[in-house]
């Protein structure tokens, strides 16, 4: 039941704000900070609470919680939590709180709704984290989608309609897919052991001849690499991150891209194993374009925002082809990357949404010499931009780390290529961090450094990615318990 | 006719005599309040007769109607649009130019129609309440009539409606001198005992198709749609778009459903091909609309046809489907034309797209609620469009009708664009206030109000809990059956 307190204390938390923002429209983002905060202390109650024997090794599931919803059609409100939905969860709570805090003085306008929509769009994200229903999942896969859209489409950019609609006609397209795939399997398994349901549990009994399973598969995985998101389906990304606000951009890459992921650990491979096999060479060939293609465009970018999407591209890259390696330390590697790209692409977000409000551009080429205006927020983007590029010491070289390791034992010249896409990503992070902040100044105007609320939303950022890199075995732990 | 034959068909009494009373009471020149509170008291009067008789279902009226759950479950919910149309008439005519009194008569008389057609079993009273419909509507549309585009509409659609009964006529004939009944069960004993279909039934149920297509507005017999909604009065229009195609929509599932016409392989054939066009023309159609009215006759052509797909499978899980997607339909579109009612001024409709720009800022009652019904026609969760669609889904995966189901996932894509982009016009900056001159019956106006918080009260709720009336929907077809 705990778990769905986390929903609802989001929902009720957006409402909450919509409406006393009538009267009130600063209490909204108190409010909302009250719910996030909330959230994320009770899942770290959970965490002190079971973490301990999730190390033992007792049981892979620490909370369940199941009732009756659609009962004609078998459909009932089941969610639950393993190690994997935990990290996930707490690294929702977490960019959730920053997102808020974040928001603080860039939203200006119509801020009721905009926290409403914000703590909906967490609702969305957590449901999908904890849904154990595949309707259920499905429900809230759709339930992301339209207040991430008008996060975009009302606080956005100058482009932001344009953006907006790829981003929902491209997510929803996918989940239509999903929707049909779902449908299939629900039918299969009735007609195989004459109970119909949509339980994740009862539906990996289904027994599905190779053909059916092939086809069922790609539905799920066309939605996941869609959000993921892999290279031929990535061109919303950039718009969508581009053009919303930060903390839209924030929650995009930090959560919003890691459903895919989470969809293909927690679905498609028990699922369907053996026809993820099949297909296993093809998805880390395509996750090593993705990494290849994103590093390249993300050099070849002068928007900083868009630059920064397509590293997102890049890093997702690694996560498609290390969980298609099918091997322990692999996967391993794909769950330290899904936490701290979150961090560290968050991060940067986070520092081109702050290099915005001061600077009202994107362009790098207007940007220059920043560091001598503003120190402390040059020795952060430092930081991140090494994290970003793999730097040891912080989270992400663990990381790709493992993965590399990993896919090397699967396939030799995939890893290889892949291995390539380090040295691509030192070059464009270089060039994004001399372009912006090194070189001659180019703006006259007076700018100040970071203030406080500022200081206190990067140093928790680059305490999180210190602390990943230094002990990586703290996530791994509670995730081990899944295999 | 005994007794109890006479108690089933009690509602229908009830509600023919509906016309009657409005008639009187123009004849003695009461005002509009007083007929609109009569016919809505009518209306309340014809569901509780409803309820009151529900103990002696089914009863068949030889030869001509059969009232069981099926008919009765289709004329309550074709009942309840008529209520709220009704509701949504008042403040609607009460401003404007047309004396609005007899316009209450003729839309109880085409209300009959459909809620005959939902309990025909019988070619005659099929030809009997379809033409009660459409004359009545040749009326309705064109009621407006100083306007410019209300005398095209309606002449249109009196001259295609026309042609079509002929073409339904024919097809009936030829069916006829095939079976030799017009009883659909006698019809479906003939077609049981020969070996496989005749050309002549074939072609007699074609020519039947050309007529239901029309009203349900499919494709190809689509090309009425757009014109008349957008020159008929919005209330009129929504009566087409609920209670006209609710009735068609009922019959022919009865029809299909008495003679197992889903056995037949070139019928099904001819109605998923029907099925696909409607769904890629209406939303392809719509894609670049900017009147909200036309906008919302393409998006009803798509709609038809994702119905279609769960008219495919025939058996009970289609029926669910088709009756749960019609209540959603219904329930939406009422929401729909509601917002548009109550934005339209004086002289003109509420139709340009332009004029809902930035309505979210202006107004956000009526800005969300719109919002709402056009997520639920998207099909997006928390909405009953989304578990209308889900429902049509299952049963096109259950029948492993692959291909129209491919369709209706494509087409829902791409028909997702155009009610975003309403959807991002009523979130959009400037704002353009729509004027308002005067308000009349502040009450009228508040029950409108009301009547748009219930509605969407019912959408959100079958959207998140449809285990609320999913089994009141079971129940009702099983009786009966």
């Amino acid at each position: 039941m705990i778990l769905v307190w986390l929903i609802i204390v989001l929902l009720s938390g957006g409402m909450l704000c919509w409406i006393t923002a009538r009267w009130r429209p600063m209490a909204a983002k108190w409010i909302a900070l009250c719910a996030v905060l909330a959230d994320l202390a009770i899942l770290l109650n959970i965490w002190l609470q079971y973490g301990k024997g999730v190390q033992a090794g007792t049981g892979t599931w620490m909370i369940q919680y199941q009732t009756a919803w659609i009962p004609s059609f078998g459909i009932s409100f089941h969610v639950a939590i393993d190690g994997l939905s935990l990290i996930l969860l707490l690294l929702t709570f977490f960019l959730g709180t920053l997102a808020v805090l974040c928001s603080w003085k860039e939203i200006k306008s119509r801020a009721g709704f905009y926290y409403f929509n914000l703590l909906w769009t967490l609702a969305g994200i957590s449901g999908v984290f904890v849904a154990l229903d595949l309707f259920l999942f499905y429900f809230f896969w759709e339930v992301m989608l339209v207040p991430m859209y008008l996060l975009i489409l009302i606080w956005g950019d100058k482009n932001r309609r344009y953006a907006a609609y790829k981003f929902f006609i491209f997510t929803q397209a996918g989940g239509l897919l999903m929707l049909l795939s779902i449908l299939s399997l629900y039918f299969i398994h009735g007609a195989q052991s004459g109970s119909y349901s949509y339980d994740y549990f009862s539906l990996l009994n289904t027994q599905l001849e190779p053909a059916a399973a092939k086809w069922i598969m790609m539905g799920f995985m066309i939605a996941f690499v869609i959000k993921l998101p892999m290279v031929p389906f990535h061109s919303w990304l950039p718009d969508a991150h581009s053009e919303a606000p930060t903390a839209g951009s924030l929650i995009l890459a930090g959560l919003l891209l890691k459903t895919g992921a989470y969809g293909i650990i927690r679905f498609v491979l028990p699922l369907f194993h053996q026809a993820a096999v099949d297909i296993a060479w093809w998805a880390m060939l395509f996750g090593v374009i993705g990494i290849i293609y994103g590093a390249l465009m993300a050099f070849a970018q002068t928007d900083i925002k868009r630059l920064i999407a397509y590293t997102s591209v890049s890093h997702m890259g690694f996560v498609l082809t290390g969980i298609f390696a099918f091997r322990e330390i692999a996967m391993q590697g794909v769950v330290m990357q899904i936490v701290t790209h979150g961090i560290s692409t968050g991060a940067l977000f986070v520092l081109a949404g702050m290099i915005k409000e001061r600077l009202h551009t994107r362009d790098i080429s207007q940007m220059g010499g920043l560091w001598t205006s503003m120190p402390a927020m040059g020795g952060v983007a430092m930081l991140f931009t090494m994290a970003s590029l793999g730097l040891p010491v912080l989270g992400n070289f663990i990381a790709e780390f493992l993965i590399l390791m990993g896919t090397f034992q699967a396939n030799v010249l995939l890893t290889v290529l892949a291995s390539t896409g380090l040295v691509f990503s030192a070059l464009y992070s270089l060039r994004m961090m001399q372009k912006v902040f090194l070189g001659p100044v180019t703006s006259g105007e007076k700018l100040t450094d970071i203030t406080a609320r500022e200081m206190i939303i990067l140093a928790t950022l680059s305490i999180a990615i210190i602390l990943l890199g230094l002990y990586p075995q703290t996530v791994m732990d509670v995730v081990l318990s899944k295999k | 006719m005994n007794h109890q034959q006479l108690m089933a068909l009690l509602p229908f009494m009830v509600l023919a005599t509906a016309s009657i009373v409005i008639i009187l009471l123009i004849a003695f020149r009461q005002g509009h309040t007083v007929i609109q509170v009569t016919g809505f008291l009518m209306m309340c009067l014809v569901i509780f007769t409803m309820w009151y008789v529900r103990d002696v279902l089914p009863q068949t009226i030889m030869p001509l109607l059969i009232v069981d759950g099926y008919g009765a479950l289709f004329t309550g919910l074709i009942i309840f649009c008529v209520l709220v149309v009704g509701l949504f008439s008042y403040i609607y005519f009460e401003e404007r130019e047309e004396n609005p009194r007899e316009y209450y008569i003729l839309i109880f008389l085409s209300t009959l129609g459909a809620a005959i057609l939902t309990i025909s079993r019988h070619f005659i009273s099929f030809f009997i309440g379809l033409e009660l419909l459409s004359v009545s509507l040749y009326a309705l549309i064109a009621y407006l009539r100083t306007r410019n585009n209300a005398v095209e509409a309606g002449v249109k659609y009196l001259l295609l409606a026309a042609l079509t009964s002929a073409f339904l006529l024919f097809g009936m004939a030829l069916i006829y001198m095939d079976a030799g009944s017009m009883d659909f069960s006698a019809i479906a004993q003939k077609l049981h005992t020969a070996e496989q279909s005749s050309p002549l039934f074939l072609l007699g149920f074609s020519l039947m198709m050309i007529a239901v297509g029309f009203k349900l507005a499919l494709v190809p017999f689509h090309l009425w749609a757009a014109d008349v909604y957008q020159g008929a009065p919005p209330p009129v229009a929504s009566f087409i778009a609920t209670v006209s195609k609710i009735g068609v929509f009922a019959v022919l599932l009865r029809f299909a459903q008495e003679l197992h016409l889903q056995n037949n392989h070139s019928i099904m054939t001819i109605i998923s091909v029907i099925a696909m066009f409607s769904m890629i023309s209406g939303n392809i159609l719509a894609l670049r609309q900017q009147n909200i009215k036309r906008l919302l006759a393409y998006s009803s052509i798509a709609h038809f046809g994702y119905l279609l797909v769960a008219f495919l499978p025939g058996n009970s899980a289609g029926v669910e489907a088709a009756a749960f997607y019609l209540i959603a339909y219904a329930v939406t579109i009422l929401i729909a034309f509601g917002v548009i009612i109550l934005l339209s001024a004086k002289d003109k409709d509420a139709e340009r797209l332009s004029l809902y720009r930035g309505l979210f800022w202006e107004k956000p009652f009526v800005a969300i609620v719109l919002a709402v019904a056009l997520l639920s026609l998207a099909g997006i969760p928390l909405t009953a469009g989304f578990i209308g669609k889900f429902y049509v889904l299952m049963a096109g995966v259950q029948q492993q009708a692959w291909l129209p189901v491919i369709v209706l996932v494509v087409t829902s894509v791409i028909g997702l664009y155009y009610y975003l982009r309403i959807i991002s016009t009523l979130f959009a900056d400037v704002s353009v206030a729509i004027q308002k001159e005067k308000r009349l019956h502040p009450f009228f106006y508040a029950a409108s109000y009301a009547a748009l918080v219930v509605l969407v009260l019912l959408l959100l709720g079958f959207g998140v809990m449809p285990a609320i009336i999913i089994p009141g929907i079971k129940q009702f077809l099983l009786i009966g059956n």
